[in-house]
């Protein structure tokens, strides 16, 4: 029997963070943001500062991703993860202001697992390379702060039945860590 | 000598960007086909079961396969009889890249400078351009547009000359287990073994042109082609380094005369979305 994915909609709750288990697929609905290196940068140097952010963080989800133009009858052009390591340097403090969940491709350092664990949080994987398919789940998207940075801006984007993996759940269990164990021929 | 106008190579170059964000080369295709049928992970075909969907969608509605159109790079091959006319190959590629992304919304991914601004030039270019000299009166232009994902898990090691064939298997597989999920694995290893330290990765990145799995030439690169390419599979990554039996759908090695004292090594890393298109003018 094929089981199907369990649907998930955002914001994600403290009871929904906590009941995803590594290597349950899902599909997203909702709203979440993307933000990629620079927009990071300026998000953690505000936090730094005590200054408001553009975005509100609790129950959020981000997307490390910086779609295509988006062609004259579409809301965005493709639209696929990009690598989330490049983040880790920033996620903690995001986590730690609130931000629940985040999709990229790629393992996590131990210090954003860390946060993870302990303001609970989730990390989903989206297939990396598969962004004409992840596009048609793509309902809406706009541009909500640093238009200056192109395809590094920030966009809101509103999302239906995005098909995700919990690559690393909210107690630290990582699929890229058990995944490849288990298929690893000595 | 037969005249080529760079109204010509601009013209037929802003078309092959397209050909080669919007349609995955048959031989990868088939390749990542092959994969799901193969691959032991349920998540594993799952996944690549995506990539032809999605090569599919990008085909038919002309949508970038993925949005990390990359930074364009050209292997250009020009016959000695040729005279570029009306201007320079640099620019009339530049032009081609600029044109070609603004017509397929393309994403314009290269920043004007590395360390500081980091403003981005919004015409993806400039390229980056590998010209060789060829005999006869043919121009022949390969785009394979390069993303970041991959390109950022390369590597390049000056080896000792006597480590022999072993020492070089590990710095391949202990490059491509290392980069885990990060180059959206199952990925396609450009190796490029001599020449010098800045030969080894051209050749590295042209192993990357050739037809997915097609052997070298020679049987003893061929055997360690297939040797290096069963030891990646073994370490279990899988699709999107997430576990499974298809970490690389194929180990590429090109070859180059070097300095007794050197034994350069470079890995060029390619995604599954190995995207390249080739005129001939």
């Amino acid at each position: 029997m094929v089981m199907t994915p369990r649907k998930i909609t955002t914001p994600l709750t403290a009871e929904v963070v906590d009941s995803l288990v590594m290597g349950e697929e899902i599909l997203l609905s909702g709203t979440i943001y993307t933000a990629r290196d620079q927009a990071h940068q300026r998000l953690c140097a505000l936090l730094a500062k005590d200054e408001a952010l553009p975005i509100d963080l609790t129950g959020t989800v981000i997307y490390f991703a910086g779609p295509t133009p988006p062609p004259p009858d579409k809301p965005v052009g493709s639209a696929g993860p990009t690598t989330s390591g490049r983040m880790d340097a920033f996620s903690p403090k995001l986590i730690a202001s609130g931000l629940s969940g985040m999709i990229g491709k790629g393992t996590r350092s131990p210090e954003v697992i860390e946060a993870m664990k302990v303001h609970g949080a989730v990390y989903f994987a989206a297939t990396g390379g598969a962004g004409a398919l992840i596009a048609r789940c793509i309902k809406t998207s706009e541009c909500v702060a640093y238009a200056d940075l192109g395809p590094e801006a920030i966009y809101r984007m509103g999302i239906e039945n995005l098909p995700l993996v919990v690559a690393i759940d909210r107690n630290g269990r990582n699929l890229y860590r058990n995944g490849p164990a288990k298929y690893r021929k000595d | 000598m037969r005249s080529i106008s760079v109204d010509t190579i601009q013209k037929q170059v802003a078309s092959l960007c397209l050909t080669a964000a919007f349609d995955l080369p048959q031989d990868v295709h088939q390749a990542i086909a092959c994969a799901a049928e193969k691959e032991a992970s349920p998540l594993g075909r799952s996944m690549l079961n995506q990539l032809l969907e999605n090569a599919g969608i990008a085909a038919k509605e002309r949508v970038p396969i993925c949005q990390d159109t990359g930074v364009a790079v050209f292997f250009v091959e020009l016959g000695q009889e040729v005279a570029i006319t009306g201007g320079t190959l640099q620019e009339a590629l530049t032009k081609a890249v600029a044109q070609g992304w603004k017509e397929g919304y393309l994403r314009a991914s290269v920043v004007e400078d590395p360390l500081f601004t980091r403003k981005n030039t919004g015409i993806n270019g400039p390229p980056v351009v590998h010209l060789e000299l060829v005999p006869g009166d043919r121009l022949t232009i390969t785009l394979a547009p390069k993303g970041g994902g991959s390109e950022n898990m390369s590597a390049l090691a000056m080896l000792k000359p006597t480590m022999g064939p072993d020492a070089i298997a590990d710095f391949i597989v202990d490059t491509v287990v290392k980069a885990g999920g990060n180059p959206c694995p199952p990925v396609i290893v450009g190796v490029g073994i001599g020449g010098n330290f800045e030969m080894a990765p051209y050749l590295a990145k042209k192993a990357l042109l050739r037809h997915v799995g097609e052997p070298h030439p020679d049987s003893r690169y061929a055997a360690f082609e297939h040797q290096v390419l069963d030891r990646i599979n073994a370490s279990g990554v899988g699709p999107q380094g997430l576990g499974g039996t298809t970490t690389a759908m194929a180990v590429h090695v090109e070859t180059y005369p070097c300095h007794m004292a050197s034994m350069p090594v470079a890995v060029n890393l390619n995604c599954h979305a190995a995207r390249h298109a080739t005129i001939e003018l």
